[in-house]
This record gives C-alpha cells, structure tokens and sequence, in this order.
C-alpha cells in the first residue's frame, strides 16, 4: 500500500502575498488545503500598553500606525471617543473638515485593497493605476498637514492646520478624474473573464458566520447585511449626508464569495465620492481651534465608541481614572477579528485560493498585531 | 547555404558544423537583451511609468548593466540541495530552448539543420525543458520550487497536445514536416500566408480561411502556457509560489534560466510566424529582386522573420501586462475541455477539406 501523509507548508512571514508579516502554516493534501493556522505577532509594539504611559495627545500618533493605510479613519476613531468622553462638540468645520479627510482615506485604502488584490490574482498593472490616483491623495494630504502616511492631522477637540489654499479646488479636479479610473479598474479587472473565473464562488463567507465570527466592514456587507457605523450608529456629521450602503449581490457566484468583497469596495468608493463632493460644497468657513482643550483630562469613567474604518468597525474603548494617562486602552481591530474567518473559508479550497480569499479579506498587519 | 559557405571556407565538415551550431547562440543573446529590456520597456509604458531611463538611450544598455551584475553575483547553492541536479538544471532547460532553434528558417539561406521532420524536432526537443524544469524543482529542496516544477510539468505536456493537433493541421495543408518546405508553400505574397488559407488556389483556399484562423488561436493559446507567459504562468506564480521552480537559484544559474524563457519565447513565437505568418517571406515582395541585388533576399528574409518573431513575442508581453493569472484546475480545464477537442475537430475539418 502507498502510504500519503499531508505537507505542511510554510507561507510567510516573508512571502509577496502575504500582505506583511503574516505567517500561514498551510496543511495541504496535494495542493488542497485541510488547515489554515495564521500566526500572528511579528508586527506587535505593545500598542495598549503604551498608551497607559503618555497623555491623551500623545496616542495620537501611535493610533496611526495602527492601520497604517487608514491613519485619518484611526485619529477620527480615537478623536470622537475621547471627545465623548470629555463631552467637547467640536466647531462645524472641523466636522466637515474631518469628514472629507476620512472618507479621502477610505478611497485611498480601498485602492490599495483593490490594486494589491490585482497583483494577488496575477494582474499587475491594474496595481499601478490604482497606485498613481492614491498619489494624488497622499499629496493632498501633504498639503493639509506636511506628512503622507502617519499624519497626527486629527486632533483632540480640533484639527492641527486649516486646510490649505485651493484645497477644495483640487479635490474636486481629483475626484472627476478619479471616476474615469473607476471605470477602467472595471474595465480591466472587475469585468475580466479571467478574474471572474477566479474570484467568483471562492471563499463564500455566508451571513450566519460572518456575524459568528464577529466580521464587519465591506466583508460583513458582502454577505448581505446592510450595517454601516456611519449610518446605523453615526458619529461626527455622517447623518447630513446622503449615500448608498452597497452590499453583496453575487453578480457572478454567490453572495459572500470572493468576487462580492472585492467589488463592494469598488462600489464603497463611488460612494465616498458622493459624500466628499456634498462635503465640499457644504463646507463652511470658521475656526477649527476653538474646542482644542488646554490639558486633555477626563473626568472618571469609562468608553467604548466606534467608527467605521475601511476595513470594519474600529473600537476605542478607554478607561478614565480622572489623570492625564487613561488607565486602559483596547482597540477593537477589525482587521484582527476579520482574519479569524480564514481558516474557514480556505479549507478544501487550492493554494492560489488562500491567495485569493487572504486579499479580499483585506488586513493589514499594522493593525492585527498592533 | 550557410553552412555549404563554412564547408568551403574551412575545408571541413567539423568546423563548419561547430560554427553553424553556434550561430543562433549570436541571434539569441542579443535578442534576450533587447526582450528584457523591451519588456521592461512595454510594461512601463503600459502602467504609465517610463521604465529604466539612466543607462544609455531611454536605458537601451540596462539589460547589458544587468547582466554584468548578475556575473559578480554569489553563486548560493543551499546545502541541503542535490548539487549535481541543481547544477545541471538550469544548462538542460537552456539547452532545451536552444535546440529548438536548429531546425527554425531564419531565411532562405540559413537554417541550422534542414532535417525533415523539422518541425516535430522542435516539439521533441522541447519537451525537455520540462524535465530540466523538473531537475530545478525536484534539486532545490523547496516546496514551493517543488509545486511550480510539477505544476509546470503538467502544463507543459498538457498544452502540447493542442499544439501538437495544430502543427499536424498545417502538415496536413502543406504536406511535409520540413519547416522550409512550409515556409516556401506560402510564397512572398501575405495572402498566401497560411492564416489566409496557404497558396492554394481557388474555393478551396476561402473554405480552409476560418478554420486556419482557428487553429492559429489555438497555437497561439497554448504557446503562451509553453513557456509559462501570463495568463498561464502558474509554475512561476508570484504571489502564490514565490518565483517557482527558480526560487533558490541566484547570480548566472539564475540567468540561464532567464535566458532560456526569452529564447523560448521566441523560438514559440518563431514557430508560429512560420506554420502561420509566412516564415521568413517579406508580405510586400523583396527590394533586393527589384534593384537586382539577389545577394540582399537572404538578409530582407532574415530581417522579415526577426520581426515577425518580435511583433509576436510583444503580444506575449502585452497579454502578460493585461491580463490576471489562471488557477490550476483552471487551466486544466481549459486545456482539455476547450482547446485539444476544438483542435482535433478542427484538424479533421481541414484533413476532410484536403481529401475532398
């Protein structure tokens, strides 16, 4: 009798799609998988811990290297629970500010998202294209604050600079240009026979246990639900704005499958379009200093407040003692908890799947090992 | 004629061999080096970038820059590694390509052996590569090596099933194995090409014309998984398998390996121009007969081929800049649900056209 055993393969840390230092230990029978374990932590800084150390302002940097592609959406989330817990309501132009900011990241990392993806199943120049408009937001931002990836812009109570000249004139000349570029990433990608074939019906993530495991984001509405921060539990101004929640239909598979979270992320920036262009127009002028607090000390208690980052709901939940130091900070990572899910979906599927299914879900390490 | 040149000069037949063997090893380097860099070249253009622009003209020398760094690289051999097949490997895989250029008509006056079965030497001789691909995969101790070697091997033999059917269809039209035989049926007029249904004279030649087109899809679809181009580069899938079965290989091991894929991707190129695009004939007719220089035919021929040769290796690269990447299973599928029972009907319409 032929005797088989299964191989253990060892995908990353260092591996091209791995999307960082993610580390896979791949059962395998052949080239199908049996079992997904993911190893995490090569990334860890004690993120937590630290911030038991320094001052309320003082986190804020470190809160951008949490998601290091969505550090607007982090500063916003951290901003918006230490304001509630100071109970300070920031000026309206700070809000509308804010707002533009986010949703200027949300395009950008969901580029990053669908242009890496690309790369995953094999299409490169896709990768470029979407690379070459989040240019353009990263020197939007350079503009604003001076910095390109870790900004410290969003601050406690307010912003660290007004935005610059011409600001609103040149966003409004990118996002024009920007809706040719959804158009060809369709074009190219969304729509090629090819990456149909190999998204569609892949890693099918049904509603039940996605809400099992705790997913959210453009994962969580791939599957069908409906559930956006920004609507169903809004912060800052999102409630004056009027946009579409896409969900996952399964054009070309099932809903859930590979194909739906990619494509929903496409859809998701459409809409972020919709809301910076009416964000821009209603922009008012005014102060954006007026709420800064002089010394950040809340008063005792405690709080959990949520935001939706590009990846899923990002949760701060703080802990006040009445010092200058919270006594506890926890971040609930979407990231993290969305990886969970990926033993599942890749069991009995190939290796160029894991691939496939690891990209849609879309993490970035930053924030998993934090 | 070339080598009857040789035979004469030299007064023998060793030399003269020795020489006409090496002179497609004149042909290949410097075509690799002008792929490379026209890859590069395409790719940027493609992705809005400008590619490499320091090195000479628009960086023409880039690839010579290259491989003078590749040369003063550490020659790593892992020492887990079975170092006689590791070290055979990437010589069989660049003998494999460079086999298949003894039987190519680069024009009417050279052709490094004008045997007979020309055409299914190249099939033959090709099939090694595989083996070699094998040898690298198998000797690196590597999983990942190990997966692109057997995936590439499956592909490999798989896909020349299609091509196999393909060549038999224009045998069949022209009625022999021998590359110049094919190329002189289609004369130096671009309608006679086989794509246009060959020089055959009248209904016959319209009948044979869609099915001619398809079977040359279908070469062409398949060549692209001999030599492992996108959407068919699985073995070397880079963000699954890391580089394949090339994985652990560095500094001129390495570009062996790099050399033997642009070689073959021009000696599949070159198969195709010549079963289907009129090998090495001009489509226009020949400035050296109209200005009575007869001596310039061989050198326009030559010239006609290298840019067919060229203009077929770019669609490569244009598709692999384009287009995303098969899974296996798919690409199995394709093979053997789509392309070997399209040609095979395809090759007895054509046989029955011919009978009839």
């Amino acid at each position: 009798m032929l005797k088989t055993e299964q191989m253990v393969l060892n995908m990353g840390p260092q591996h091209p799609s791995t999307h960082g230092v993610l580390r896979l230990e791949l059962e395998l029978e052949g080239e199908i998988i049996v079992n997904v374990k993911p190893h995490l932590g090569y990334l860890h800084r004690c993120f937590e811990k630290h911030c038991e150390a320094m001052t309320y302002p003082q986190i804020i940097p470190y809160v951008d290297r949490l998601d290091y592609l969505a550090s607007m959406n982090n500063e916003m989330g951290y901003a918006v629970a230490v304001e509630r817990l100071l109970d300070i309501k920031v000026p309206e132009r700070v809000e509308y500010i804010r707002v533009i900011m986010s949703e200027l990241q949300r395009i950008a990392s969901h580029l990053v998202a669908v242009g890496t993806y690309g790369i995953d199943i094999g299409a490169f120049t896709p990768f470029l294209y979407c690379f070459r408009d989040r240019e353009r937001i990263l020197s939007l931002f350079e503009k604003t604050c001076g910095a390109r990836l870790l900004y410290n812009y969003i601050w406690i109570g307010g912003l660290s600079h007004d935005l610059p000249l011409n600001f609103v004139n040149e966003t409004k000349d990118f996002l024009k240009d920007f809706k040719k570029t959804i158009v060809e990433i369709n074009d190219l990608l969304s729509y090629n026979k090819i990456f149909i074939e190999r998204t569609a019906n892949v890693g099918v993530l049904n509603l039940e246990s996605a809400i099992n495991y705790g997913i959210t984001g453009p994962n969580l509405r791939a599957s069908g639900l409906k559930w956006d921060i920004r609507r169903d539990d809004p912060y800052s101004i999102y409630d004056r704005f009027d946009f579409e929640i896409p969900v996952g239909k399964g054009l070309h598979g099932q809903v859930g499958d590979c194909w739906d979270r990619y494509f929903l992320r496409v859809q998701e920036m459409e809409q972020s379009i919709r809301i910076i262009e009416q964000a821009l127009d209603q922009l008012p002028e005014g102060e954006i200093t007026s709420a800064l607090p002089k010394r950040v000390k809340p008063p005792e208690g405690q709080i959990y407040s949520r935001v939706e980052n590009p990846k899923g709901e990002l949760g701060f939940f703080i802990v006040s003692k009445g010092q200058l130091q919270p006594f506890r900070v926890k971040v609930r990572p979407p990231s993290f908890i969305n990886l969970s899910v990926l033993g599942e979906l890749c069991k009995g599927h190939l290796i160029a799947d894991v691939v496939a299914i690891l990209g849609s879900i879309d993490i970035v390490l930053g924030e998993v090992d934090r | 004629m070339i080598y009857e040149f040789l035979a004469n000069l030299f007064g023998g037949d060793v030399i003269a061999s020795f020489i006409s063997g090496a002179l497609p090893f004149a042909f290949i380097v410097p075509f690799a080096l002008f792929a490379v860099w026209l890859e590069r070249k395409v790719s940027a253009h493609m992705q809005d970038r400008l590619g490499p622009m320091r090195v000479g003209y628009h960086g023409w020398m880039q690839t010579i820059a290259d491989i003078l760094k590749l040369i003063q690289k550490e020659d790593i051999t892992a020492t887990d590694t079975d170092k006689k097949l590791f070290n055979i490997a990437p010589v069989l895989v660049f003998m494999g390509s460079y086999a298949a250029f003894a039987a190519i008509p680069f024009s009417s006056a050279y052709i490094g052996s004008g045997i007979d079965l020309g055409i299914l030497y190249i099939v033959a001789v090709s099939g090694l590569v595989v083996a070699g691909i094998l040898m690298a995969g198998w000797a690196s101790n590597n999983k990942y090596s190990l997966y692109g070697a057997v995936r590439s091997a499956a592909q490999v033999i798989s896909y020349e099933i299609p091509t196999v059917i393909v060549i038999l269809t224009v045998v069949v039209v022209v009625g022999s194995l021998n590359l110049t035989k094919v190329t002189e049926f289609q004369t130096n007029r671009f309608w006679d090409w086989m794509i246009f249904g060959g020089s055959i004279a009248g209904i016959k030649k319209l009948i044979l014309l869609p099915f001619m087109f398809i079977g040359f899809i279908i070469i062409y679809i398949s060549s692209l998984a001999e030599v492992n181009r996108t959407p068919f580069d699985i073995p070397e899938a880079e963000s699954e398998l890391v580089a394949g079965y090339h994985t652990e290989y560095s500094g001129m091991k390495f570009a062996m390996f790099f050399l033997a894929e642009y070689a073959n991707m021009f000696a599949v190129s070159a198969v195709v121009a010549t079963l289907f695009f009129g090998g090495y004939h001009s489509p226009f007719g020949y400035l050296g007969n109209l200005i009575g220089l007869t001596w310039l035919v061989p050198i326009e021929q030559f010239f006609w081929f290298t840019v067919k040769g060229i203009f077929f290796v770019f669609v490569q690269m244009w598709l692999r800049w384009t287009l995303p990447r098969l899974r296996v299973d798919q690409l199995m599928t394709l093979c053997w649900k789509y392309l070997i029972p399209i040609a095979f009907v395809n090759f007895l319409i054509v046989a029955l056209i011919m009978v009839l």
